[in-house]
């Protein structure tokens, strides 16, 4: 009788282990499987275009095609003085053929951004270089045509300029620049705004997120405490913007909030101003508008961690001897810390992006970074900066995700309570 | 009655007078007169909507009774919110605090108490020997079974010594083998320490096991109060009867009153002599109730000549290990219950019919059901 189960346990041809994972290799592929065709759909709409933007920060390959005798040639240079005579000859050549080929501008352009007047520098010489000049008068020609080709910074700009991958784009996001020697300072004052554009933004999303967090923490919690019929009735109203297109709402501010709008007539009316008070068109506004659009995304993850709390546990603190302020802050907020947390990161990090609210209800001192962001790719196609833009706004955002991440690490999570 | 009567002086909880409605329409708790002694352990028992757990919330101080004082030690404590009144609870589901170690749970009520720290550390760490999860100190409750959960909160309602404990179902979660022993748990627990305990259950065995008194609460009315062994001999009214042990009801009328003792006239034939507990007088319906422990079963043929000889027919036999049951129609009833010796019930074949009998003090005459 024994024998016959004796034979599971004697040695098995097929090791335990390796058959758990073969049974287990198939449940992984199906889970494959199953995310298959939404990994697909965000690699190439979503981590392609990222990747793509993050390339475009530091690639730098305009002047090399254009002037790419140039660039060979200056790679020898020293840097002290002028360059040789067959750097000059080189320029000439490379001027010539790229007045052919039509692609001067590309690389002025390019060039613009390093020096102010390179445009007009570089396109005067194309117009302007006839033939190519004889050996050896390849310099004396140019500086002719201008005299700035006999200035060391011209050179040095094109040298920086000469890639393949430069660090220019991502020092300007960050107002720095490299001087004629290469080495990182900051940038001159009048182009030096960036650093500027990032705190606004960032201090413009905490605000927000601040603001928030006070005006949605007692809406969830009378959420999560109403009866379920009148619980849903106001969760409509919460849910209600959403059904609502985000300029729909934000030209209702602009109805609301303007000089003979809504708010002013209102306040008029009860005798409490006499002239309109500016409500739109400046900070306020904005903090007004994107605060409303933004207010269910922390309610939302408030409710649900509120409704996990059973009202068992304030029960239990006032049974204990807590007194009501002291069982809210001790039983009670520490149990909704998840739910704080995640709704201030999605405001946080969705407010960080925001551009049409501040478009449309701010004055120029409060536009934020994706304002110019769309600057530069839409109006002055300088994908570069609008890249490297892009990239130190993804990189202080994922900084923040992992700060969080950190936090709220092996942070509790209810438990033991099943109703 | 009697033994159960305390006087004002005596009574640690004293209930006066108390109603309770929630709608203004119906009343959950009808007119509640309890006093529990310093020292007891006193249970609730009643089946789910008889107003026991709400009596436990108004001890509590979670809801406020309608009319009528509740006190404790003397002190009416109607209008003392529920962090003052110095009452320890134990929940149907524990609610520990799961953002909190077990140390941390038990030190909560001393830490609100402005208790110092290292007294507080010694007085978490006695209590955690006391439920043996000295171990567990550093544990979040998630991480627990429902056996070391409970005893957490047991720890953490008894940590700060109060005068008086409340445990609302605390073993309504736990499968029967744990349930018993923590039953003991808690007994002992409650001799050692000296608690006064009020417990609410629906489980009578639980009841009869832990408790000194048992309230039997049906309706918003307390039925009975009493010793659990005067509860299952002497139950004052039918549901008493019913809800406390095994119970057989015969339907009947009242045809004498005589020196202690009725003759009930049976609905469907017959009639028997039985003690008379809840019955007006001659001529009025009634209930008469017998414990299963309490019949025999005649031997084929064999002849009694005592008051109580009733026909009956096997229904059907049920073995249950340490003893078995037979399954009568007696009467108009055909779930007559009779416990018998395990091994008697191998004489008895379905539809054989045989003879019971019962002494007259085994037959209380109670109110129509």
């Amino acid at each position: 009788m024994t024998a016959a189960f004796v034979t599971g346990d004697g040695p098995p041809e097929v090791p335990l282990r390796r058959r758990l994972k073969r049974a287990e290799r198939a449940r992984q592929f199906k889970a494959l499987a199953l995310i298959l065709p939404l990994l697909l759909f965000l690699l190439l709409t979503f981590l392609g275009p990222i990747a793509g933007m993050l390339w475009r920060a530091v690639d730098d390959r305009e002047v090399r095609q254009v002037l790419p005798q140039t660039v060979a040639a200056l790679a020898d240079w020293d840097g002290r003085d002028l360059p040789d005579e067959k750097t000059y000859a080189a320029l000439a050549a490379d001027i010539l053929a790229a007045r052919t080929a039509g692609t001067v501008a590309i690389a002025s352009k390019r060039l613009n951004y390093v020096q102010n007047g390179f445009r007009t520098l570089l396109a005067g010489t194309a117009r302007n270089l006839k033939t190519a000049p004889e050996p050896g008068t390849a310099n004396a020609a140019l500086e002719k045509i201008n005299p700035a080709w006999g200035e060391r910074a011209t050179w040095t700009a094109i040298r920086s300029a000469s890639g393949p991958i430069t660090s220019f784009y991502l020092l300007a996001a960050l107002d720095l620049t490299r001087n004629a020697d290469g080495a990182i300072v900051a940038a001159p004052a009048d182009q030096a705004i960036y650093r500027d554009v990032f705190a606004r933004t960032f201090m413009i999303s905490f605000g927000v997120t601040a603001l928030c967090l006070i005006l949605g923490f007692p809406v969830a919690y009378l959420l999560a405490t109403l009866p379920a019929g009148r619980s849903n009735l106001l969760m409509v109203f919460v849910l209600l913007p959403f059904w609502t297109s985000l300029l729909v709402r934000t030209c209702a501010w602009i109805v609301l909030l303007q000089s003979e709008g809504v708010v002013n007539d209102g306040l008029r009316w009860l005798g409490l101003i006499d002239a309109p008070l500016r409500l739109i068109y400046n900070r306020f506004g904005v903090v007004v508008a994107m605060t409303h659009v933004l207010l269910p995304f922390m309610i939302l993850p408030l409710y649900s961690s509120m409704r996990a709390i059973s009202p068992a546990y304030m029960r239990a603190a006032a049974s204990l001897g807590a007194s009501p302020a002291t069982a809210f802050l001790r039983i009670y907020l520490p149990q909704t810390l998840p739910g704080i947390g995640a709704g201030s990161l999605l405001v946080f990090i969705l407010a960080l992006g925001y551009y049409i609210t501040p478009a449309l209800v701010g004055g120029a001192a409060d536009q934020m970074i994706s304002y110019f962001i769309a600057f530069y790719t839409t109006e002055t196609v300088n994908w570069g900066l609008a890249s490297a833009l892009g990239a130190v706004l993804l990189l202080a955002t994922l900084l923040l995700a992992g700060v969080y991440g950190k936090l709220v690490h092996g942070a509790p999570v209810t438990g033991g309570m099943k109703n | 009655m009697e033994g159960g009567m305390v006087t004002p002086a005596q009574a640690l909880v004293r209930f006066a007078g108390i109603q309770k409605t929630y709608d203004g329409e119906h009343l959950v708790v009808k007119n509640l007169d309890l006093d529990i002694r310093k020292g007891e352990f006193v249970t609730l028992l009643g089946p789910s909507g008889s107003g026991k757990t709400t009596t436990l919330m108004m001890l509590a101080g979670f809801e406020v009774p309608t009319q009528g004082n509740i006190y404790l030690a003397g002190r009416p404590i109607n209008n003392l919110p529920p962090h003052r009144r110095d009452i320890g609870m134990v929940f149907q589901n524990y609610a520990l605090f799961p953002h909190l170690t077990v140390a941390e749970n038990i030190a909560f009520p001393l830490s609100v108490r402005n208790i110092g720290k290292s007294e507080a550390r010694e007085r978490v760490r006695t209590a955690l020997r006391m439920i043996k999860l000295e171990n567990l100190a550093q544990r979040r409750p998630g991480q627990l079974s429902g056996g070391q959960q409970q005893r957490v909160a047991l720890a953490r309602a008894l940590v700060y010594n109060p005068q008086l404990v409340l445990m609302d179902e605390p073993l309504g979660a736990l499968d029967k083998r744990l349930r018993e022993q923590m039953q003991f748990e808690i007994k002992q627990l409650h001799e050692t320490m000296g608690i006064t305990v009020v417990y609410v259950t629906h489980d009578q065995s639980e009841a009869l096991t832990m408790s000194d008194r048992i309230a039997v609460f049906n309706d918003g009315i307390v039925q009975q109060i009493d010793e659990p062994d005067a509860l299952y001999e002497r139950p004052v009214n039918s549901f008493v009867a019913h809800f406390i042990g095994e119970n057989n009801v015969l339907a009947g009328t009242v045809e004498t009153i005589e020196r202690g003792y009725c003759r009930v006239a049976l609905t469907a034939g017959g009639s028997v002599v039985a003690q008379p507990v809840n019955v007006a007088g001659a001529g009025v319906p009634t209930s008469l109730s017998v414990r299963p422990e309490r019949i025999s079963i005649l031997a084929n043929g064999a002849v009694h000549d005592g008051p109580n000889c009733l026909p009956a027919t096997v229904q059907n036999t049920i073995y249950l290990g340490d003893h078995a049951l037979a399954v009568l129609q007696v009467g108009g009833n055909g779930e007559f219950m009779v416990k018998l010796q395990p091994g008697a019930h191998e004489g008895l074949n379905r539809g054989q019919c045989v003879f019971i009998t019962f002494r007259p003090e085994d037959c209380l005459a109670l109110d129509p059901v």
